[in-house]
């Protein structure tokens, strides 16, 4: 009897795993305004140079240290260039510099820890490599780094060129040892299931069982890692910024643009306002985002 | 416990060799040169005498270890010295590790300003700390409750919201508009009397809330996570049975135990508070080790960015020893042995 309908419920019931998360992430209420923000804020900064279509840059010497109004909603710096237009090009910047320097550090941390967890004699070397870099002071190191290599770079690849691949690679190469122990941690569990050991019977060779069997299934701490780690870059680059060694003022970030903005705390306090408000908000929403993938695709939770 | 904290310690010596290795050659990697700052009429000649002066005519491997020698041998004899007002050997001819910039040894110039940042990271751990414990404590016990989701949200908005821009945001309030507190930290200040106390608290105000309020952020979501954890246990139950009163139970027996992984975090989070007050000491312009930092990497003032960067080095890995030390001595679960 029951077994007569279990198939026809089954194809009732059919629900792929994303669908799951999905149900499981709606519920989150705050991961969904963060969606929301975030969302917005990437179109706005996507698309929104195509509507207030000021040239970010062109200094109009006799309407600067201007508040807010219909021709400026964010007001004018000290050299007549309009804000509004300088916070959306330093947007696509600092989300530029966040999506990468993360897309850089996940491949990293992925491959030390899917290495260090599927090849024994690899894996102390390279925990011990890990340990080794979570002992660094990365805000010293980065620093230092910028300064010594900001110069080369931007003869080498032009200014802006060269200030974002700097900017990418330290935070990127800084950022990875997290992701790699969360990965490392899975892939030991997983290798030990029957699943990979069928494979292995088969005679699948590891590169395959790694693409295949391993790599799935530690998807979902790697893109819990990926949405903090954008976070964590862009927090990380504007910091930079904030203390004079990141971008330049002619490539503005939001860290860059905040930094530009504290002499004139006095005169324009909305030009701190604005990059740090816009900042803030990103990384608020991205935590949210974070915090309910981290609900959603624990297998734990969900379905509760 | 004893032979795991010597052997933790003796393995602490390879890795800070070689993060002091990785800084200095990364150091020397740099194309950058310390006489670009001197005037351009000097001679060629000249330069490379002040180069041969600063120590830089010796190859790479002889400088690293003249260095070591410098900051692990030279430079601890000299504070024994000092701190005793006894003599060891031939003080005068002893080299110590001194900055390009000043020609002041750099342990004297990171002294002068540890003060100021021991203050300021001290007191806004404490205050971290004693905001934080009470609220996962109350968050936890009421979960779900009004409390806990605005104090949820209220972390969620303390860590994601940078130091930078809390910093300045305080600044634009209650310097610039409500002009309440001073925007400058003045460390040459000096408290005598009540009236120079309160100036000091009051310039001390907000750079020790904007530090101390983001790291309470992350610590109240610890304390909240471990106070649920311990919640659900057994212990408690049979507590409760016992016809202990909620405060005994909560104070006391919950508390006691969450507290367990909320000291490690506290002793590890340490560091990253030094690294943070960098940022800070740059906003509310705190003469401080971070600006000192700054300072150097800025004038390219190579030792001086060497041996801060190596300090901040050994705080890191001390703190992670102490850490793991702490977590074995409260919780009598864990035996390193």
């Amino acid at each position: 009897m029951t077994d007569a309908l279990a198939p026809e419920r089954a194809a009732a019931r059919h629900r792929s795993l994303w669908l799951d998360v999905w149900l499981q992430f709606r519920t989150h209420r705050g991961a969904l305004v963060g969606v929301v923000v975030f969302g917005l804020i990437v179109v706005g900064v996507l698309f929104g140079p195509l509507i207030h279509d000021v040239d970010p840059q062109y200094l109009d010497y006799k309407s600067k240290n201007q508040g807010m109004s219909w021709a400026h909603p964010m007001g004018t710096d000290n050299l007549g260039r309009d804000m509004f237009a300088q916070v959306l090009a330093g947007g696509r910047t600092s989300l530029a510099v966040g999506v990468t320097a993360m897309a850089l550090s996940l491949t990293l941390g992925t491959f030390v820890g899917v290495m260090a967890g599927f090849f024994r004699p690899l894996e102390g070397p390279l925990m011990r490599f890990t340990d080794l870099f979570l002992a660094l002071p990365i805000l010293p190191l980065l620093l230092v780094i910028i300064m010594l290599f900001r110069d080369p770079l931007r003869t080498a690849f032009g200014p802006e060129i060269g200030i974002f691949i700097l900017i990418v690679f330290v935070i990127g190469i800084t950022s990875w040892m997290q992701t790699a122990r969360i990965v490392r941690g899975e892939v030991l569990a997983i290798k030990e299931r029957e699943f990979v050991l069928a494979a292995r019977s088969i005679g699948t060779r590891p590169h395959r069982i790694i693409l295949r069997h391993l790599f799935p299934n530690v998807l979902s701490p790697i893109m819990v890692s990926a949405t903090l780690g954008v976070a964590q870059a862009i927090i990380t680059e504007s910091a930079l910024s904030f203390l004079g060694l990141g971008f330049p003022s002619d490539f503005p970030t939001w860290g860059r643009l905040l930094y530009d903005g504290v002499p004139f705390l006095n005169l324009t306090p909305d030009r701190v306002i604005w990059p740090g408000l816009a900042i803030s908000l990103t990384v608020l929403s991205v935590n949210y985002m974070g915090d309910g993938l981290r609900d959603a695709l624990d297998p734990r939770i969900r379905g509760r | 416990m004893f032979r795991y904290a010597v052997r933790r310690l003796i393995f602490a010596v390879p890795t800070l060799l070689v993060i002091s290795f990785i800084i200095f050659a990364l150091l020397d990697l740099a194309p950058s040169d310390p006489t670009a700052q001197l005037p351009l009429t000097i001679p060629e000649e000249v330069r490379e005498m002040i180069k041969l002066s600063l120590g830089l005519g010796e190859p790479f491997h002889i400088r690293y270890v003249r260095w070591l020698e410098q900051f692990l041998v030279n430079e601890p004899l000299n504070l024994i010295e000092t701190y005793w007002d006894v003599r060891i050997g031939d003080s005068e001819q002893r080299l110590r590790v001194r900055s390009w910039s000043t020609r002041a040894p750099v342990i004297d110039l990171i002294a002068e300003r540890l003060p100021q940042t021991l203050m300021v990271v001290g007191v806004s751990y404490m205050v971290a700390i004693l905001i934080a414990v009470p609220i996962g404590v109350v968050s936890a016990y009421r979960q779900y409750s009004i409390f806990d989701q605005v104090g949820t949200f209220i972390s969620m908005v303390g860590f994601s919201v940078p130091t930078f821009f809390t910093g300045t945001v305080l600044i634009v309030i209650f310097s610039v508009m409500l002009g309440w507190l001073p925007s400058i930290y003045d460390t040459t200040h000096v408290v005598e009397d009540f009236d120079s106390f309160i100036v000091q608290v009051k310039q001390m105000i907000m750079p020790v809330m904007v530090l101390g309020l983001f790291n309470a952020a992350q610590l109240s979501r610890f304390m909240r996570s471990s106070m649920l954890d311990n919640l659900n246990q057994e212990y408690v139950r049979t507590a409760r049975a016992k016809g202990m009163t909620e405060p005994v139970v909560v104070l006391i027996h919950v508390l006691r135990n969450s507290m367990i992984p909320v000291i490690t975090v506290i002793a590890l989070g340490l560091p990253a508070t030094f690294a943070g007050a960098i940022i800070t000491e740059q906003i509310f312009r705190i003469n401080g080790v971070g600006q000192l930092l700054i300072g150097a990497i800025e004038s390219a003032d190579i030792p001086t960015v060497q041996t801060v960067t190596f300090i901040f080095a050994i705080l890191i890995v001390m703190f992670n020893l102490v850490a793991d030390l702490l977590y074995g001595m409260l919780d009598p679960r864990i035996r390193y042995d």
